[in-house]
């Protein structure tokens, strides 16, 4: 179990003093300009060391994101958005930081905003998380006071300014290119690729965005070194991670594990177990809504690192770990899925626009029993032809939970179809 | 208005039309929690956007509230770790007491009933969002005692309804234990 000098967000339950006082008690802005005076190459080398990978869901190495941004800076200005536009079903994780920790984020973006180039940060934080960006702004406010932000920021004669944008109830602004649309004032709908962020963004100049988790994490790397980080976890899987713990627990909560901690031990140690006992587990859903659902069998042995879980063709993801004991019916359950997916399809691509209203009432009729056996197939078929398809991937995040539900559980849905066509029958 | 232009002031010149969701949440906020065409026109105007541009995103965002609200726009989260956790007894106990449908406004004005998607509080769930507060860890009796005091004209308290501080496990702590002795005293007393 990972140590508590180890850790990095020391108030996530937000026991202490969310704001300034408290942050520099916790070591939140200690030097910042020594870190500064490293210079951008250095500080982007040090993030690659680190192994830090992408806290967002689709974990690519962060450092590497920040040194595709242009080297030298031309007309157009750089910025860094952070993603705090948190929804994916199961996740909490960044309102915790926000709320309880926003100076880790301040600082944060200060140093990624600094490494490429940047002097403005926006983070768009989701509309429902109306007192998660009072408390941010507040901390915000206190950072351009105390000078460790704005026209020279930390007394590194840097300037650097941190705007709190809020969102207006939209999943899919989750997504970077949708999340920039929408920062510019559009609908969310998400941008062909390429142009890439790094090279058109916001306002159509480069841009990172990055999760709130990832900026969070940032300067205690840089302060502890990129080996302590990378020390912690698993190769190529390296430093702490934040995991929520929902659904079928004793004691659900969110905690701060060491990276490829077993599913079992984050359960059994934080949670409280699963509610009745072990035994009585069905299937784990291990990063958030949009990864494929985990059998008990795999749950005895998987690691919580991206690695693991992509070998048993499913995701880390946000490390959103939703427990399902033997009591949840799991074909309702993914049916909520596909209801959630079809209500957030942005609209802008066919097979997503179509297929989730598809998939949906299809799980919908397989659910009550109102369909054939042969119909699984054709479902699966039709998670095929969205998957893949679409400009960004909600498409696939909408086929993923049912072609995992199909690969484990296909004679629970089979048992709701002969038990729905049986009590039809005896109707008749 | 002097809140609007430092909203807009936080964007570069020429993209003032960034400004359009907090504008339109400003225009809501001021306008019984809806959005009339005429505050929308409004918006457009200010940004120098075409009205039909505010209109499309309005429609596209679900924060946006087209027709009067009731005075406490109560938002029950149905989706999977609340649902896990007993959230169709939350959606029951609020039709029963408030006396509608979802998507309905009481009789008296006091409450609009909808089902939200993820709010991001699943470690406590099931959960409410009334206005811009969370009820969390909620039951059919603390979603009843909650609604009951908004009735009443009372502030019910935010947050965790099982006495629970946050997002910690509820039994105690499981990690940072030896931060402060405040930790000692404020978390499960042990």
């Amino acid at each position: 179990m990972l140590d508590d000098k180890d850790r990095i967000f020391t108030n996530i339950y937000g026991i202490d003093d969310p704001f300034l006082a408290g942050a520099r008690a916790r070591g939140d802005w200690d030097e910042t300009k020594k870190i500064l005076d490293m210079g951008r190459e250095a500080i982007i080398e040090g993030i690659k060391e680190s192994g830090l990978r992408g806290r967002g869901g689709a974990g690519f190495s962060t450092g590497m994101k920040w040194s595709f941004m242009p080297k030298e800076i031309g007309e157009r200005p750089h910025y860094l958005v952070i993603n705090a536009d948190e929804g994916e079903p199961g996740t909490c994780k960044d309102r915790e930081i926000m709320r309880h920790d926003p100076h880790k984020l301040i600082e944060g973006a200060l140093i990624g905003s600094f490494a490429i180039g940047a002097h403005v940060t926006y983070c768009y934080i989701r509309g429902e998380f109306y007192r998660e960006a009072e408390n941010l702004q507040r901390a915000v406010d206190e950072a351009y006071e105390a000078g460790l932000i704005g026209d020279n920021a930390c007394g590194s004669g840097y300037k650097f300014d941190f705007y709190v944008h809020r969102g207006a109830g939209a999943y899919i602004c989750g997504e970077e290119s949708a999340l920039i649309e929408s920062l510019e004032g559009k609908k969310g709908q998400p941008r062909l690729k390429p142009p890439f962020p790094a090279n058109v963004g916001v306002y159509g100049c480069p841009t990172t965005v990055n999760n709130v988790e990832s900026i969070a994490v940032a300067p205690a790397i840089l302060r502890r070194g990129a080996e302590w980080f990378a020390g912690l976890g698993k190769p190529n899987n390296t430093g702490t991670k934040l995991f929520n713990i929902s659904g079928h627990v004793n004691t659900a909560c969110t905690v701060e594990e060491e990276m490829g901690i077993p599913l079992k031990e984050l359960i059994e140690k934080h949670a409280g177990g699963v509610q009745g006992s072990w035994d009585n587990l069905l299937a784990v859903i291990p990063g958030g809504a949009s990864v494929p659902v985990l059998t008990k069998e795999q749950c005895e042995t998987v690691t919580m690192d991206f690695d693991s879980l992509r070998e048993l063709r499913s995701g880390l993801g946000t490390a959103a770990v939703i427990v399902m004991d033997k009591s949840t019916d799991i074909v309702r359950a993914i049916t909520r899925l596909s209801a959630f997916y079809k209500h957030e399809s942005c609209g802008q691509c066919t097979p997503c626009r179509e297929g989730t209203g598809w998939m949906w009432r299809m799980m919908e009729r397989i659910c009550s029993g109102d369909a054939e056996i042969e119909e699984i197939d054709l479902l699966e078929e039709v998670t095929r032809q969205v998957e893949g398809h679409t400009i960004c991937a909600l498409g696939d995040a909408a086929a993923w939970p049912i072609q995992g539900l199909i690969r484990s559980f296909r004679p629970e849905m089979e048992r709701h179809i002969t038990a729905g066509r049986a009590g039809a029958n005896e109707a008749a | 208005m002097a809140q609007a232009e430092k909203i807009i002031a936080k964007y570069p010149e020429g993209w003032q039309a960034s400004a359009v969701l907090p504008l339109l949440d400003l225009a809501q906020r001021q306008n019984a929690n809806f959005l009339s065409q005429a505050a929308m026109d409004y918006v457009a105007e200010m940004l120098k956007m075409p009205p039909i541009r505010v209109y499309e995103v309005a429609t596209f965002y679900t924060m946006y509230n087209f027709k009067p609200m009731g005075k406490h726009h109560v938002q029950v989260c149905t989706n999977l770790p609340c649902w896990l956790r007993g959230s169709d007894d939350i959606v029951k106990t609020c039709k029963e007491l408030i006396g509608v449908g979802m998507g309905q406004t009481s009789e008296d004005g006091m409450f609009t009933l909808t089902e939200a998607e993820c709010l991001g509080a699943c470690v406590n769930a099931p959960m409410v969002q009334i206005g811009d507060d969370y009820f969390e860890d909620l039951d059919a009796e603390s979603t009843l005692a909650v609604l009951s005091e908004l009735k009443a004209g009372n502030t019910p308290k935010s947050g965790s309804q099982i006495g629970r501080h946050t997002c910690e496990p509820v039994s105690g702590l499981t990690s940072l234990y030896n931060q402060t002795d405040l930790r000692k005293a404020k978390v499960g007393g042990e």
